[in-house]
């Protein structure tokens, strides 16, 4: 048994008749820019951490076709358990750009209050979860949060996210299962990018899909072409659509492919095959998107200005603004643990406190050892 | 901290005598009844009524929706929980010996316990873990084991153990209603034996608070759960040998009542920590070096741990492993030996 590969987009960006979701012009030029944003915002951040400005990054170049395109399928009060490599969905939800880059700084700006890594991200306003680095953990509580829904009766959808190192975890096994088990109301987007760190997803699984595992789980699987943004959102939006209607959960596959390395900290070229890289990167998914909007018209030099410019000055205003924010105060080191400090928290804070007072202690702050 | 005798099987007005077992299904409906968000689920939860039986009716009073059964996997049944808790409901998840619990470590040390931290006060995880724990039931390695520790090493989880069917009650009402992830750990071994009075309507004992389970002036035992009864009984023992114990039971293991702690041992000069689980790393190290961190000026002699071995947990030797009356009498002697 095999799953066909869905697309809608050739490389050269034209659809396929009667495939077109037939978006309207100003959502898919707000696409498009949304996708052009998000790799400039990559661009910087990779920046920053060589700068030695920030202690890691983490890209998702190659991959803003799968990540926006699955979620651009949801409503605004459907909720997000991500992954760390979907920074897109942030821009879509209309997360400000400089509380973005606070949580790269892990300053007071920061709604983690800078107790994470970079892109570890946590954003109530945008009902996207807060990110951990343990893998697959999300897809557990996705399946959870789903269930909850439908025991409170409410209609929102859950989107989660993994890789295909992912599809290893205990926990895909598992949220894959009790979501099928109650029907809970869970779109599970694989991105497959092809890589777990150094390790290639046929290493993964000898399954011949990622997709075809949701076979065994009683629940539909489909393989989609990850670089192509109208075909994901297509699945996805069907995907969403029959969660909604109480027909519980789908695996989305989306074939893709790391452009960077695994992250700020890794070299994929140490141990990856040049021509299979330099073969990704010509199916980059903006350009053809951008082909796309060109055939209907969509696109000009100077749209594509204003979405690349306009982005870049963006960011730039906001990692100014970040980077002159301050940390944390020593104290915040103790909120959050609990509702209310216990008397052991307290002590602790205090005796901070005390050895602050006294100097010497906290001076040596902003090193990054990476 | 209140004096509590629970002995009488008389119950008064607005009591009734119960196990200890049935005082946590008790607090379940109670909380059930009063809050439309509490949901409880696990093995064998649903119309068997979980293999102890602490759901018993539940199933049949709220219905599939808010009693069920899941797939037998601990991990899902944590993590299930964390995604509910997150998404406002409060689930108690039952975990049907705390020996099974490790596949749902993740779920429970990176996740729920981290959730209110990581994102900031963002997102809260208040749910309730509910295991049986320890031994003294003939259930050898796998039924049997007091693994608190590795929950007290966690920072962002509350611990509770309960000792005496009005606190069980009270506590996991405390639990349920506590905004934060809470590991109640129930003593199996005392699920039947433990009887007394417990009020019938809206009872709550307060997280972080410890109890004089006998008050004394010579030496202080600290214990939780089921040792509670075997130290009152060395300690009853130890009276007709002319020494006055102070039994105090913790209730709570994080957040620990120090104050109530370091109160007695300066109190008593004398300190014995007995815990059931294996000696090395074991709670009992933590109250033994707090004692000697606040009050050693105060000890006349050794702070002494008595118990489990560090052993893996033995089945046909449970009972030479489980510390008894004649080992906690050992270890008062020893504090006397100086």
């Amino acid at each position: 048994m095999s799953l066909e590969l869905l697309s809608i987009l050739d490389q050269d960006g034209k659809a396929q008749k009667g495939k077109d979701p037939n978006l309207p012009p100003k959502e898919l030029q707000k696409l498009y820019r949304l996708m052009v944003a998000t790799r400039a915002l990559d661009d910087r951040g990779l920046a920053l951490q060589r700068q030695g400005r920030i202690g890691f990054y983490l890209q998702s170049t190659g991959q803003e076709a799968s990540h926006l395109g699955a979620a651009y399928a949801l409503k605004d009060s459907d909720w997000l358990f991500p992954a760390y490599r979907q920074p897109g969905i942030l821009l879509l939800r209309s997360v400000p750009i400089e509380q973005i880059v606070c949580e790269w700084f892990g300053n007071e700006g920061d709604t983690s209050k800078g107790r994470q890594m970079p892109v570890h991200y946590s954003f109530r306003q945008a009902n996207f979860v807060s990110i951990s680095s343990p893998i697959g953990t999300q897809l557990t509580q996705a399946a959870g949060a789903g269930m909850a829904a439908r025991i409170r009766g409410d209609d929102t959808v859950f989107m989660t996210f993994c890789g295909d190192g992912g599809t290893s975890s205990n926990d895909f096994h598992t949220g894959l299962n009790f979501a099928a088990v109650y029907k809970a109301p869970v779109v599970f987007v694989c991105e497959n990018n092809g890589w777990a760190i150094s390790v290639p997803s046929s290493k993964q699984t000898v399954s011949e899909s990622m997709a075809i595992k949701a076979e065994a789980y009683g629940m539909p699987g489909v393989r989609v072409d990850g670089n192509d943004v109208l075909a994901v959102y297509r699945v996805c939006k069907e995907a969403v659509d029959r969660a909604r209607k109480g027909e519980g959960p789908t695996l989305v596959e989306t074939v893709t492919y790391r452009i960077a390395s695994h992250s700020s900290s890794d070299d994929a070229a140490r141990y990856r095959d040049a021509k299979e890289f330099e073969a990704w990167k010509k199916k980059d998914p903006i350009a053809r998107f951008q082909q796309y909007l060109k055939h209907k018209k969509l696109w000009t030099e100077a749209f594509e200005q204003e979405c690349l410019e306009g982005a870049k000055a963006d960011i730039a205003a906001a990692v100014k603004a970040a980077e002159a924010r301050p940390n944390p105060g020593p104290e915040t080191m103790f909120d959050d643990v609990y509702m209310n400090p216990t008397p052991q928290l307290k002590e602790q804070r205090q005796e901070l406190h005390e050895l602050m007072q006294k100097g010497g202690v906290g001076a040596d702050v902003g090193h990054f050892p990476l | 901290m209140t004096a509590t005798g629970t002995k009488s099987a008389a119950a008064k007005a607005g009591t009734k005598v119960m196990t200890l077992l049935e005082a946590i299904t008790d607090a379940m409906r109670t909380e059930m009844r009063n809050d439309d968000r509490v949901v409880v689920f696990g093995e064998d939860v649903g119309k068997k009524g979980g293999v102890f039986g602490a759901t018993m009716g539940l199933f049949d009073e709220f219905g599939e929706k808010r009693c069920f059964d899941t797939p037998l996997s601990e991990c899902g049944i944590v993590g299930t929980a964390v995604g509910m808790a997150v998404y406002g409901l409060r689930p108690i998840a039952e975990i049907q010996f705390l020996d099974f619990i490790y596949p749902a470590f993740d779920q429970i040390v990176s996740e729920a316990a981290k959730m209110r931290y990581r994102s900031g006060g963002e997102y809260t995880c208040p749910l309730v873990i509910r295991s049986p724990y320890g031994g003294g039931i003939r259930g050898g390695h796998y039924h049997s084991q007091s693994s608190e520790a590795y929950f007290c090493h966690t920072p962002g989880l509350k611990v509770v153990i309960p000792s005496t069917p009005a606190d069980a009650k009270g506590l996991l009402v405390a639990s349920i209603r506590d905004e934060d992830p809470v590991m109640f750990l129930e003593p199996k071994a005392l699920y039947r034996h433990a009887k007394g009075e417990v009020p019938t309507g809206e009872h709550v004992v307060p997280i972080g608070k410890a109890r004089i389970a006998r008050e004394g002036t010579d030496v202080t035992v600290l214990c939780y759960g089921a040792m509670v009864p075997v130290c009152e009984q060395a300690a009853q023992a130890a009276a007709e040998q002319g020494r006055s114990v102070e039994v105090i039971d913790l209730r709570t293991l994080v957040p620990l009542d120090e104050a109530a702690v370091i109160a007695s041992v300066k109190k008593t000069g004398r300190c014995v920590v007995v815990y059931e689980a294996p000696k090395t790393c074991g709670y009992g190290a933590e109250l033994s070096a707090i004692v000697a961190e606040k009050c050693i000026e105060y000890l006349e002699g050794p702070i002494v741990r008595v118990a489990g071995f560090d052993t893996p947990f033995p089945y046909t030797l449970e009972h030479l492993y489980m510390p008894d009356q004649k080992r906690v009498l050992a270890g008062i002697d020893k504090t006397f030996a100086w």
